[in-house]
């Protein structure tokens, strides 16, 4: 039988916010346990929340983004469940009236094909704590500094129907979300998690399979792993006859499997009700234009302009602004150099990202900034350097050498573009080189290439390669 | 309408809470009293009313992105019934 | 109205003010007079969790270096006492209950604060029904309280033992909270005075929620001025709790001595029926008859959703209710089980053992009224029966400017009958529970007694409108004497 797979998406994006989502207390990652937590977030006896505003801003901002509805009343609702991590037996999340409501995103794989995902709702809610599991004589720790902290969570209509679609969303998501400012994207330290839910069903049918929902995915290759792990176990629960179980399931990246969380099995009642403690949240024309206007240049717009604006290539144009920092660099060197911009494209997508992944560095923390390279483009473009010789003062930028021009001027890089100093050169090799200039004038086209690497050699590669060509030749059929 | 002893369970364990055996048919009981006298709501028709979760027709305050709270862990926890350096202890959560 | 030979724990805050002042007594002498009064009576009442009396002799003395300094404001030196709902920094916060027998607040409540910078001595923290839940403070962990008027009634509750320690002299005012008529009906069965603020007025934060969308704190006293001096100080805006109202509080004694004639009093037909005492009838005629001599016009109007307000109460508290108290979990703080044997034992255990009997009922039905499949019958469903008794009021308030009524369908009952069954227990909030689904303002005002029991009258409001409740019993109050009785065992 051909199966059909059915992929949506739940995204937990924690915001970027000093204070937490409804208490004062910092939402820094990594602090001593439970330093982090007030008396709101260890939920005790007559603690309130009170919402943060850059919560509620970051959110619109993210519907705004993805051209949704943003409820102009939404309301926070408790989900009540017992869990060590959940101080107050309920965590505050939205429900029935979240704060964005439908809206959409363009997202487009690697071999160029593109689609519209839907995103049902994106809706505010807190953070639990964590637990840890560490020997205390068999007992478990809890730590709440992260409680509280807000999370928006993105929920996708089930479109996708490829894990590798679906990597593609979640990357677009990643993207969106950091351009926005509204989340760090850290997969690592959980700033970032992907949570899939994910079926099967016999091509053609019209109905959903029943799903399962895969969680602990914290890497978007994890990600593509985990689903067509799961869909593959799916595919052979129902070819042999079973039941696939609604469930939840934890992905094991030692294993590259999926397992049951028998610990969530039992049956769910949330028990969820407006949240007597806060008031519905209304925003008003004013405010979303405030925060309309606010909106930074969105990935999509970028590239487009990108191509237009510097007639590069649809695949140069989406390198350079799936991140908001790069695009950036590249803008900024580009116009300190004056340069062609597929010139500045070549070096940033090329010898720049290259040197960044092998340092592991982001881009904001290159040793060579948009400034640096401008320079160096610029003595490209007007000659003074060879390509080769860009390469070295590219690498000795990047050893904090100083700016372009100290280290050419340091170094004597300077390319030789004097014709009369490059023909001196060049008889003086000839001279050298008899049998090969008799060779060549036989007919022998190959010496040609034996003596521009001689002259090079004898111009320490300094020479202008194209007036070292039109020299030697001159010399040769003269 | 009334609970039955099952459903008691039930509730009970939703509630976390455990019922003593000999409890169970009393809670039945008691429950199922309350819900008959909640139940004289039904003798009016709602339709079309738009439910009241709050009594004043306010809306949500926002509070600005300030960090105005400090470690205050030693306070929290100096009555807690277990801690261990600094973190609350519950037993194994199995997952 | 007062004279010089009242014993110190009967006078009014303006006499004790007056005293202070001008130095006829400390701070700290008054201070140990209450708790004198508290060692030598409340073996007996049970109205006190806790005396704190290092504190309060602490607090006296910085009372009266305040005074000798000249910086004394109005309630500088003045003793009160808190319910054991708010939470006090350093102090045992029980809410009555076993599951906090252990828990030593880390910080103030809003209003516990307030009191504190006002400069107000605590004697310490008054009993009350488990978690506010009931009607008698009989369900406390600490056992019930009595009622000073008659050692065989029950005070009322939940704020029973704010109410008591007042009518026997163990504090001058007290705070207390009201969910469905707490502060009123002990006001009422203690022949003292107390009043429900608008929802918002008074800030919840530190106040252990029983029902957030109906709980409110409020002062209790003996009289209606003593009130507005106390409400001066809880009431206002509190940036930490969003439900908090901005509007800005008032002074609350400015309007005390307005006029009243031309008042106009609506009398609900639905508070008058059949379920009403002859004799708490008959008090509440009386009194009325004395708000006309006042200058009162008094019409009948109707409140016909009010039969509702019970059922739709016992869904809508209790389901919060649910949630409010999943936080007493045995993990941070709170009763804990011996040896649990895993998660769930340690959380079926401890809220077995922490929460008594009353307080489980509630939480289970308000559990099942939120649970999958009956969530719109019962939660939804008293939802839009609140509006309906909310509008009720509107629409009445519209025609009148105050509703008057009894506070409760008959005087205290004895000690032990609540426990026969709870039913008949809720039905007895029936004239208090509608104020609190709509967040108006009422107070209860003592307006005589019945089978040798006190009587209060219910005054209700619109939303911001105490100052006028306030003016109205002070009024009353200026005409009668029954804030002034005292039980002969406590003069």
């Amino acid at each position: 039988m051909q199966w059909e797979t059915v992929i949506g998406l739940e995204i937990h994006a924690q915001l970027a916010t000093k204070s937490k989502i409804f208490s004062g207390s910092s939402t820094a990652f990594g602090a001593e346990p439970n330093t982090q937590a007030n008396v709101v977030d260890l939920g005790m006896p007559g603690a309130l929340p009170v919402l943060n505003a850059e919560a509620v801003r970051l959110a619109v901002t993210f519907g705004l983004a993805i051209n949704a509805v943003v409820n102009r009343r939404s309301i926070f609702a408790r989900k009540n469940y017992f869990y060590p991590d959940l101080p107050k037996g309920y965590q505050i999340s939205q429900m029935d009236l979240p704060i964005v409501a439908r809206g959409e995103i363009l997202i487009e794989q690697e071999d160029g094909t593109s689609q519209t995902v839907g995103i049902t709702r994106a809706h505010l809610e807190e953070d639990a704590g964590k637990s840890l599991h560490e020997d205390f004589h068999g007992l478990t720790g809890i730590d709440l500094n992260r409680a509280g902290t807000p999370l928006l969570e993105i929920v996708s209509e089930p479109d996708m129907r490829s894990a590798k679609e679906a990597v593609a969303y979640a990357k677009t998501i990643h993207s969106l979300v950091r351009y926005l400012g509204m989340c760090d994207g850290n997969m690592q330290e959980g700033s970032f998690r992907v949570d899939a839910n994910v079926s099967v069903r016999p091509k053609g049918q019209a109905e959903f399979g029943t799903r399962a929902e895969v969680k602990n995915v914290n890497s978007f290759r994890f990600l593509e792993r985990a689903i067509n792990f799961e869909v593959e176990r799916q595919i052979d629960v129902l070819e042999s006859g079973g039941k696939v179980v609604q469930e939840t399931r934890l992905y094991d990246p030692d294993r590259d499997e999926t397992r049951s969380m028998r610990s969530k099995e039992e049956a769910h009642d949330y028990r969820y009700f407006p949240d007597p403690d806060l008031l519905p949240v209304v925003l008003d024309e004013a405010y979303i234009e405030t925060v309309h206007a606010g909106l930074p240049e969105l990935p999509n717009d970028k590239k487009q302009r990108f191509v237009k604006q510097y007639a590069l290539s649809p695949y140069d144009a989406s390198f350079l602004t799936a991140e908001r920092e790069l695009a950036d660099y590249f803008e900024n060197a580009l116009k300190v150099a004056g340069c062609e911009a597929k010139l500045a494209a070549n070096w940033v997508m090329g010898d720049l990202s290259a040197a960044l992944n092998k340092a592991g560095l982001e881009i904001k923390q290159s040793p060579v900034n948009a400034d640096m390279l401008g320079g160096l483009l610029n003595r490209i473009a007007d000659n003074t350097l060879s390509g080769k010789l860009a390469k070295e003062v590219f690498e000795a930028m990047w050893a904090g050498e100083g700016g372009a021009d100290a280290i050419i001027e340091k170094k004597g890089l300077k390319q030789i573009t004097d014709e009369g100093a490059i023909a001196a050169i060049v008889d003086a090799v000839l001279a050298q080189f008899p049998e090969q200039v008799a060779e060549f004038r036989s007919g022998k086209d190959k010496v040609f290439g034996f003596l521009v690497g001689q002259v090079m050699k004898a111009a320490k590669g300094k020479a202008n390669p194209a007036q070292l060509n039109a020299v030697l030749k001159q010399r040769l059929e003269s | 309408m009334s609970i039955t002893p099952n459903e008691v369970m039930k509730i009970a364990h939703l509630a976390r809470m455990s019922v003593d055996h000999d409890d169970v048919e009393r809670y039945a009981q008691d429950l199922s009293g309350i819900l008959n006298l909640v139940e004289h709501m039904n003798q009016v028709d709602v339709r079309g009313i738009e439910p009241m979760a709050h009594p004043l027709d306010m809306c949500q305050r926002l509070r600005a992105d300030v960090v105005t709270e400090f470690n205050q862990r030693d306070t929290l926890q100096a009555h807690a019934p277990a801690v261990e350096n600094g973190l609350f202890l519950v037993p194994k959560v199995i997952e | 109205m007062s004279n010089s030979s009242t014993a110190i724990h009967n006078k009014t805050l303006s006499e004790l003010r007056g005293m202070l002042d001008d130095k006829q007594i400390s701070a700290q002498e008054l201070a140990q007079h209450f708790i004198q009064r508290i060692r030598t009576h409340d073996s007996t009442l049970n109205c006190f969790v806790s005396v704190t009396e290092d504190l309060a002799l602490l607090a006296a003395q910085q009372a009266d270096e305040q005074i000798a300094a000249g910086q004394a404001g109005l309630m500088t030196g003045v003793p009160l006492a808190h319910k054991d709902i708010f939470c006090t920094k350093g102090v045992k916060t029980s809410c009555g209950s076993r599951m906090l027998d252990t828990f030593i607040a880390p910080y103030n409540a809003t209003v516990v604060e307030r009191l504190h910078q006002a400069g107000t001595v605590m004697l310490g923290k008054l009993n009350m029904d488990e978690f506010a839940m009931g009607s008698t403070s009989e369900s406390s962990y600490y056992g019930a309280t009595k009622n000073p008027w008659d050692m065989q009634a029950v005070p009322g509750g939940s704020s029973g033992g704010s109410a008591a320690a007042i009518a026997a002299g163990l504090t001058p005012i007290a705070t207390g909270t009201d969910t469905g008529g707490s502060i009123r009906q002990p006001a009422a069965y203690c022949g003292i005075t107390g009043l429900k603020p608008t929802y918002g007025r008074v800030s919840r934060f530190g106040m252990v929620a029983y029902a957030s969308s109906l709980d409110q704190g409020g002062p209790m006293a003996r009289s209606a001025e003593d009130c507005a001096l106390l409400l001066n100080v809880m009431a206002g805006f509190d940036a930490r709790d969003s439900t908090s109202s901005e509007q800005a509080s008032e002074d609350y004694s400015a309007q005390l001595n307005i006029d009243l004639t031309g008042l106009k009093i609506g009398l609900p037909r639905e508070y008058f029926g059949s379920g009403l005492d002859a004799g708490v009838a008959q008090a509440i005629d009386e009194a009325i008859t004395e708000f006309q001599k006042l200058g009162a016009e008094v019409r009948e109007v109707s409140l016909p959703n009010s039969e509702l307000a019970i059922p739709a109460y016992y869904v809508i508290a209790p389901a919060e209710a649910s949630s409010n108290l999943s936080r007493f979990d045995g993990v941070r703080f709170g009763h804990r089980c011996d040896a649990p044997k895993d998660l769930t034992d340690l959380y079926e255990r401890s809220r077995a053992e922490g929460f008594g009997d009353e307080v489980k009922r509630r939480i289970m039905i308000g559990t099942y009224a939120l649970s999958s499949g009956y969530y719109d019958a019962y939660y939804l469903k008293a939802q839009r029966v609140r509006r309906l008794i909310a509008n009720d009021f509107q629409r009445v308030l519209s025609e009148v400017d105050v509703i008057m009524g009894p506070v409760t369908p008959s005087v205290a009952p004895n000690l032990g009958e609540s426990f026969k069954d709870p039913v008949a227990m809720y039905l007895s909030d029936i004239y208090t529970v509608p104020v609190n689904l709509a967040g108006l303002p009422a107070i209860s005002i003592p307006v005589g007694f019945a089978h040798n029991r006190p009587v209060g009258l219910q005054v209700i409001g619109n939303a911001f409108a105490e100052s006028k409740l306030l003016n109205i019993a002070h009024r009353f109050q200026q005409v009668t004497d029954w804030h002034r009785q005292i039980p002969d065992a406590f003069k």
